[in-house]
């Protein structure tokens, strides 16, 4: 028996789940959560922007696995955090916004700093609380955690009234704060029916999504691809569930993938989609993906099951589980004709890589890094043809190494979510590949780089344009070129210094190689800016709305 | 008004809560499913609600029900083919300001 405020519910409750590290901002609403949280242990890392905070949140809980937690304040600090909670959302990554109100008592009176953040946040998370009493804190704080990491991963919102977080209860027993996964039954019929579809298929192609690495069935998606000699394509989110080395891998699929990838999709007789949403990026023109194939779909969200595309065959469940049970029924198949296909394809028709000769280009800048990395380093990326360039190329070998906004497309998304994965692994290298136009968009986290000395690096791939959509008015306007230029050029490196960070300007330099050499060294924090031709255009591209076998480039 | 053979009911059992609302019909709008008439009210000590959805049977309706399906408080839901179709049409008189038809 204890007395207790709600706030101090919230952070008992948190302490008792094991979540040491929380982002976030105070302000008037969510003074007393602040309180609390100063008697805690919980380390809180101060951002400078609530956008920031939730997307420190978000690289915590996408290179882990785990929820993880942010602050912020009623109103502004709620709004600011909406577009972190939306990027959750459609990436299924679970996080947990918990935002302060105004007092119950002036909720609807139009009070200072009050917005309607559980209507707001209604469409965008995967539930959303509003808590009327601190009672209701020792059922919500344990849901919140279930909804966010059971199932299929998904953001939370939990919007808490001061004079809620101020009321004092007699509490008993804090509640349990970790669930239980219950076992599910899968219908045999249709596992026994999958497993025969696929040892019956002459060219079957296996897509695998972030559905992959939620559930952890790298190892099985390896089996079977080893087993049946199955190819494997990747949706952007599946990127280093499968060994890019292995001869069966077929890289990314879709309006970036490489010719004979999209080739090979055309011409399966059977899809095996696990863990894939059948995203508008991945399939192009819906009707015509992959037209000759009987579709197998696995996942565990029922309502991806027919969604974009009527599925043959298909399950909904946890995808490991069910591979589980479907590896012991697939015969071994060396489906030689079917590999040496998938081999002229990719003699015929490859990836086009640059001839490497120009340190500046971004092909290269990525190869480079990705020759220097180690597999652990994590990668997080912005939005934009830098983002596609390393997704195309970096060869991802572990799930969790590859942190970028899918779903939503966040420019602003790299450098804060760099920052929650270099706190939440502080034995590993993490690298933000940005653009210009995206590095701006959060660059008020420098500080918070500043803050804490983290080993992080931010590479600045700089066209002085917002490269993907000027490729895009270049391709499919006219080369009108409209507001994809920018007038003026920040100087990064300067900027980066103001804030306190180090930082290398590749303009006028020759020396790409030796900075990103002296960047995986160093221990600390670094910007580094490289200057590239706007004219590079990212390779192959369907055009959006067009089957994916109608490429442009590459 | 008659119910259209084009129509059909969806029947929820829901928590009660004044967000419960928003969730169904927000559900509703960002999906772009067509709601045709709704009614809501709470059943036994009025922590639980029954809801009416008059929706259109077209191809949406599997994923209509997956995705009410997935909502939190949504308890329960059962599509009724065979539902008794005054319900509506009783309800659409009221509406219209004449008597409600008897029943």
């Amino acid at each position: 028996m204890a007395r207790m405020t709600g706030a101090e519910i919230i952070i008992k409750c948190l302490e008792k789940r094991g979540i040491d590290t929380i982002a976030g901002i105070p302000g008037g609403a969510n003074l007393p959560l602040y309180d609390a949280l100063y008697k805690s242990k919980i380390r809180h890392i101060l951002a400078r922007h609530e956008q920031g905070a939730g997307f420190i949140a978000q690289g915590q809980a996408r290179s882990t696995g785990k929820a993880a937690v942010c602050f912020a304040t009623s109103g502004p600090g709620a709004t600011n955090l909406l577009t972190a909670i939306a990027d959750a959302k459609l990436d299924s990554i679970p996080v947990i916004g918990i935002t302060g109100q105004v007092p119950s008592s002036m909720i609807g009176t139009d009070a200072f700093q009050e917005v309607d953040t559980y209507g707001m946040t209604l469409p965008i998370t995967k539930h959303n609380f509003f808590v009327r009493s601190a009672e209701e804190l020792l059922c919500v704080m344990p849901e919140a955690f279930k909804i966010a990491e059971s199932g299929r991963p998904g953001p939370v919102v939990i919007d808490v009234p001061k004079d809620v977080q101020k009321e004092v209860i007699e509490v008993d027993a804090l509640p349990e704060m970790d669930w239980k996964a219950l076992s599910e039954e899968m219908d045999t019929h249709t596992l026994d029916a999958i497993a025969q579809q696929i040892n019956q298929a002459k060219k079957p192609v296996m897509i695998i999504g972030g559905g992959i690495i939620a559930a952890d069935a790298e190892a099985e998606v390896k089996t079977l691809s080893e087993k049946g000699n199955i190819p494997v394509a990747s949706t952007l989110m599946g990127l280093g569930a499968f060994d890019p080395d292995a001869p069966l891998y077929l890289g990314m699929l879709g309006m970036h993938g490489a010719r004979y990838t999209n080739y090979l999709m055309n011409e399966a007789d059977l899809v095996i989609a696990l863990g894939i949403r059948f995203d508008d990026r991945a399939t192009g023109k819906a009707d015509a993906f992959c037209p000759n194939a009987t579709i197998i779909h696995i996942d565990i969200d029922q309502s991806e099951i027919d969604k974009i595309k009527n599925a043959h065959f298909s399950l909904a469940g946890d995808v490991k589980k069910a591979l589980e049970k479907i590896l012991p029924l697939i015969e071994p198949n060396s489906r030689s004709e079917w590999v040496a296909t998938i081999e002229k394809q990719k003699t015929e028709h490859p990836f086009v890589l640059p001839p490497g000769d120009d340190p500046f280009n971004p092909v290269t800048v990525i190869q480079k890094i990705a020759e220097l990395a180690d597999e652990d380093t994590i990668i997080t990326s912005d939005v934009g043809q830098h983002q596609m360039w390393a997704a195309q190329i970096y060869p991802f070998k572990k799930p969790r190494t590859w942190l970028t906004s899918g779903g939503l497309g966040t420019m602003g998304f790299g450098v804060p979510t760099a920052i929650g994965a270099a706190l939440a692994n502080p034995d590993k290298k993490v690298i933000c590949i940005s653009g210009d136009g995206s590095f701006l968009m959060n660059i008020q986290e420098l500080a918070t780089i500043a803050d804490l000395n983290l080993n992080m690096a931010v590479v600045i791939f700089n066209n002085n344009h917002l490269g993907l959509v000027r490729q895009q008015q270049e391709l499919f306007y006219d080369k009108n070129y409209i507001a994809s230029r920018f007038d003026s050029s920040p100087d990064f490196a300067a900027i980066a210094k103001g804030f306190g960070v180090p930082s290398t300007d590749l303009t006028n330099s020759g020396k790409v190689a030796e900075a990103l050499e002296s960047m995986m060294q160093e221990k600390g924090p670094r910007i580094i800016n490289i200057p590239i031709d706007h004219e590079e255009n990212v390779y192959p591209m369907v055009s959006p709305g067009a089957a994916n076998t109608e490429m442009i480039g590459g | 008004m008659v119910i259209e053979k084009t129509n059909t009911i969806i029947e929820l059992v829901v928590r009660n809560h004044p967000g419960v609302m928003s969730h169904i019909t927000g559900l509703f709008s960002r999906r772009a499913f067509n709601l045709e008439g709704i009614l809501c009210s709470q059943i036994g000590d009025g922590t639980i609600s029954r809801m009416y959805l008059l929706v259109n049977k077209g191809e949406k309706l599997e994923q209509i029900v997956k995705q009410v399906q997935k909502l939190y408080d949504v308890m329960e839901v059962t599509v009724q083919n065979d539902y008794d179709h005054t319900l509506f049409d009783r309800l659409h008189d009221l509406v219209q300001g004449s008597r409600p038809a008897a029943s």
